[in-house]
């Protein structure tokens, strides 16, 4: 069988070689239960409070202020569905951008407060007067990803984390897509929480954290015991936050220089490379989000006259995988409502998102394979559109 | 406020592309000038339409929301 090329590292990034060592290492040697004062519950602990310290580091917090989650979604329900339930003092409204993670918008509708959504420019790039005019009406919590996970917009933090200052409203950033690729620090944007997951650059699957500021008050989800602070119940993936915290550790994302700038900058060549060649291989085509501005490792499109579903199953077929928002690609039927969002095209989408084992000839064959299955969808349609 | 001699298209319960290449198909045979009417219930159509008119520079005259849907009307400008 063919080679065949991941492009989906968005979705669940294939693990660090150094996480799945570390995962591996604790699993085997470390048995006990962080909690207990025998050795192997004084091992458990100090590789525990080891990764928590390495990855409150790497987010700009403090290890007091960091929970391991089971993952992204975890964390991000944390934050919101936390800090809307701790919250006295301010307006029972928390504010979300129009293009941010179904699972942040879930949770803001699952917080049970008044729910505000600001909408963005074509690019989905959030739109900053409609953000100081919702803070502005009083609002608890709002809502702004760093990098978006379908388009890969970056969003403007330093902005957005002034308008929350002014009106007093706490920052959450979910940096799923960014932590362990971008910098992203919360003593840097004076943001409130940061949400991460480890399965998105390699830190391993079912493990997440949840950083927070000094100013930030929640309430755990649910409290059957006395760990991580009182913030998260239940034993700890030790495993997991080994692996999660080698992974950001071998990265070093916030080191100019470091690994993780390296392949960031290596990733968004090959990212221009593709959208490049994407716009001069394929007619009817719309490249989302922006050329300069974006997450390194994500390029998206929409192809005018073809099913996404379709596309992702004959790019299957040719050995290349993708993921599609386009509605019937997704279970719920409805379109991408980022892709709503930004008055973009909604079928014919496919996301490629790229990550370290992904070789420039990767790209240059996706890209002739994307043209001819294009081509070869738009032909079953009959006489040509000409339009 | 289309014209009566207009080309109506019944896209309803199809779901995108369908309903924008029906449009496309439409929008070849009438003449610059005038209008196609495209019915959709599709929510990916209220998007996809007027992205369509952007794309291939045609002019989406208006769009009315209904009880089974949208009316999309399509003038052909060039």
């Amino acid at each position: 069988m063919a080679e065949r090329v991941y492009l989906d590292h968005a979705s669940a990034a294939p693990w660090h070689p150094a996480a799945l060592a570390a995962f591996e290492q604790s699993a085997r040697a470390l048995p006990g239960d962080p909690s207990r004062r025998h050795a192997a519950g004084r091992a458990a602990r100090d590789l525990l409070e080891s990764a928590r310290a390495a990855i409150a580091a790497e987010l700009g917090g403090a290890p007091e202020r960091l929970a391991f989650t089971s993952g992204g979604t975890e964390a991000i329900f944390l934050a919101v569905c936390g800090a809307m339930a701790a919250n006295r003092t301010r307006s029972q409204r928390v504010v979300s951008c129009a293009v941010e993670h179904s699972t942040v918008l879930a949770a803001a509708e699952a917080s049970g407060a008044q729910h505000e959504v600001v909408g963005v420019d074509p690019l989905g790039r959030v739109d900053l007067d409609a953000v100081e005019k919702a803070l502005g009406a009083g609002a608890a919590l709002l809502n702004v990803q760093h990098a978006n996970h379908e388009v890969g917009a970056l969003q403007p933090l330093g902005e957005i984390a002034r308008l929350c200052r002014r009106h007093d409203v706490l920052l959450h950033v979910d940096a799923c897509q960014t932590v362990g690729r971008l910098p992203i620090r919360l003593d840097q944007i004076d943001a409130d929480f940061i949400s991460a997951s480890g399965a998105k650059f390699g830190g391993g699957r079912g493990i997440g954290a949840l950083a927070w500021s000094p100013r930030a008050r929640f309430r755990p989800l649910f409290s059957g015991d006395e760990r991580e602070h009182r913030r998260r119940s239940g034993l700890e993936n030790l495993p997991g936050a080994a692996a999660m915290a080698e992974a950001l550790l071998q990265l070093a994302p916030a080191r100019p220089g470091g690994p993780a700038a390296a392949e960031a900058a290596r990733c968004d060549a090959l990212r221009r490379r593709l959208r490049r060649q994407i716009a001069d291989s394929i007619a009817d085509v719309e490249i989302h989000g922006p050329e300069d501005g974006s997450a390194p490792h994500i390029v998206a499109l929409s192809a005018l006259y073809v099913d996404g579903e379709t596309l992702v199953g004959e790019l299957d077929r040719m050995g290349f995988e993708v993921h599609s928002g386009s509605s019937c690609a997704t279970t719920s039927g409805e379109p991408s409502h980022v892709l709503v969002a930004m008055g973009a095209l909604t079928h014919g989408h496919v996301r490629a998102s790229l990550g370290p084992e992904v070789l420039e000839r990767h790209i240059d064959e996706f890209a002739a394979a994307l043209s001819e299955a294009v081509s070869r969808l738009r032909a079953r349609l009959g006489p040509r559109l000409d339009l | 406020m289309d014209s009566p001699a207009s080309t109506v298209v019944d896209a309803l319960g199809k779901a995108c592309p369908i309903p924008v290449i029906e449009l496309a198909r439409a929008m070849e045979r009438v003449a610059v000038g005038e209008d196609v009417v495209v019915l959709a219930d599709d929510p990916g159509a209220k998007v996809d339409i007027p992205v369509w008119c952007r794309m291939k520079r045609q002019e989406l005259v208006g769009v009315e929301a209904n009880e089974s849907g949208w009316r999309f009307i399509v003038r052909r400008v060039s």
